[in-house]
């Protein structure tokens, strides 16, 4: 197994790494059975539209090699995205962006797109807005897997 | 030489370079001494020499007979003889056989594919340090176990086994018992015959010999079946022509580790601990996996809280520290290592896992460097981790 160049760069000088004071949504994924947990925080505004844009993300990752790239990719793909583009994003596009993930890696991918996701659903919910049926789905998805770990 | 062009090479115990003396022995036999040690003539007989030379200064190593060794390709493959060969051989009698919960993948998963075949497989489990459990061992055993396997010392912790006090155990019962010593051979004194075992698994490419070669002790009246079926090589346990320049150059390793064992011992120990004292003591969250003192010489791992091995690994080589991790994740399968889960440890701290391993080019120099890098590396992934205070 090894990793392109891309993805050594994006791990060895992540971006958008840390935290955000009190931020308007956070996404907590994965478990320390597996070995990787992502944690994604963003700060919401609104642009001329009048639309929801994320203004600022940050992320914490205890993983390997190919979840801090994740993150730092998945971060990069979402600064400045308006919410309704960003809640979009897919663990496709993170791989796409980082040239490829070893086979048994892509699970990285997936974590960092759901912790996109998750922060984005923090968000709505908090603010009580209409959360899209799809992003819904998707949180519940989530919430039965991360249940489903804590039980081994 | 500024320390910032360092490359300290500390995964010994993964594999070693081949020692230049090792080299040297081997080269003759590529060219000049190229004969098939199975032909009658001049050539054949050259080979033949170089290699009945080679099987007696090997036997000479573990005190037993050159008879009783087999030349294999790897340890891996000693491993599958002693397991397969020795139930194939001996099925009619007895269907039972023991693993320790701590050996190498190469048993495990040998024992789990003889269980598939219909062989009760049982697991023997360790102490928090790794060290077999002889009083559960004692309730395993019965008239029906045919086989005991354990590694001396294991390969991820060092932890070392109390091998003669197994053997007692199983000769009790009549049961047989096989040690994988591939991270103690030639590093550790080992007499077959006063730790009173049957069979024995080592490889010459983690004593500075080359890849590709190995051999199984087997005690006289041990039946195996072979693995390998063709012209009959090694009294028919392992059909294949012989790799003569493999089997020099063990011998050589074997030769040159034995003649320098308690020299090389005191130094290595030195600068393993050197190393480990100043990452427990200068690391918070940093705690010692395996056996503090009973424990082989050359290996150190140590689990950080907050970070992932793998990326440790990773960060580590980019500034030239080679070592590896206890988590399986360099690996296609992602569960962490079952060694550390053996001894009790959570996964989450299983996967924080760093296995360091000096040996013979190791220098004061580098284990410094190496102690540096490793405190830097550790600060940043905290940095990035969630999990940090």
């Amino acid at each position: 197994m090894s990793y392109s160049q891309l993805v050594i760069d994006h791990f060895n000088n992540p971006l958008n790494q840390g935290q955000i004071k009190n931020p308007d949504g956070v996404g907590e994924v994965g478990n320390l059975t597996c070995g990787d947990v992502m944690k994604i925080y963003i700060k919401i505004e609104k642009d001329a539209e009048g639309d929801e844009i994320i203004s600022q993300i940050k992320f914490e990752t205890f993983g390997c090699v190919a979840a801090i790239a994740s993150s730092s990719m998945i971060t990069e793909l979402a600064k400045g995205q308006k919410l309704s583009k960003a809640m979009e994003i897919q663990n496709e596009d993170v791989m796409d962006q980082l040239g490829d993930l070893p086979q048994p890696k892509i699970h990285c991918s997936v974590l960092a797109a759901d912790a996109l996701a998750e922060a984005i659903y923090d968000h709505l919910f908090k603010t009580k807005q209409e959360i899209p049926e799809k992003l819904q789905k998707r949180h519940q998805h989530i919430m039965r897997v991360q249940a489903a770990f804590e039980e081994i | 030489m500024s320390k910032h062009f360092l490359k300290p090479y500390l995964d010994y115990a993964a594999t070693t370079p081949l020692d230049p003396q090792v080299f040297e022995a081997m080269k003759p036999f590529f060219h000049e001494k190229f004969g098939n040690p199975a032909s009658l003539h001049w050539a054949g007989q050259e080979a033949a020499q170089a290699m009945a030379t080679a099987r007696n200064t090997l036997a000479q190593a573990i005190n037993t007979s050159p008879e009783e060794l087999t030349f294999t390709s790897s340890a891996t493959e000693s491993n599958n003889l002693a397991l397969k060969g020795l139930v194939w051989a001996n099925k009619s009698k007895r269907n039972k056989i023991i693993v320790s919960a701590v050996e190498h993948d190469c048993v495990l998963n040998t024992a789990k594919w003889l269980a598939m075949q219909g062989i009760m497989v049982e697991y023997l489990q360790v102490n928090q340090y790794g060290e077999v459990d002889l009083e559960k061992l004692k309730t395993q055993l019965d008239k029906e176990t045919l086989l005991v396997s354990v590694i001396h010392a294991n390969n991820e912790i060092g932890t070392i086994q109390p091998i003669k006090k197994i053997a007692e155990l199983c000769h009790q019962v009549g049961a047989y018992l096989h040690i994988d010593v591939s991270q103690t051979f030639g590093k550790i004194a080992l007499d077959v015959q006063k730790l009173g075992v049957d069979l024995l698994t080592t490889s010459a490419h983690k004593i500075y010999g080359p890849k590709g070669i190995a051999f199984l002790y087997h005690k006289k009246g041990v039946k195996l079946s072979p693995l390998l079926h063709g012209g009959g090589q090694e009294l028919n346990l392992r059909s294949s022509t012989s790799n003569v320049p493999g089997i020099v150059g063990f011998a050589k390793a074997i030769e040159i580790a034995l003649e320098n064992q308690e020299q090389e011992a005191n130094r290595l120990k030195k600068l393993r601990d050197y190393l480990e004292n100043g990452i427990l003591s200068s690391i918070k969250n940093s705690y010692l996996n395996g056996h503090p003192t009973n424990r082989l010489y050359n290996i150190s791992n140590i689990r950080f809280d907050f970070i992932e091995g793998e990326a440790l690994v990773m960060s580590l080589s980019q500034k030239g520290v080679a070592a590896s991790t206890g988590s399986a994740c360099s690996s296609p399968k992602l569960e962490p290592s079952h060694v550390l889960l053996a001894t009790g440890l959570k996964p989450a701290q299983a996967h924080g896992s760093l296995r360091l391993s000096v040996g013979r080019w190791t220098t004061q120099d580098e284990v410094e460097y190496a102690l540096g890098t490793i405190q830097e590396v550790v600060k940043n992934l905290r940095k990035i981790s969630p999990f940090k205070k």
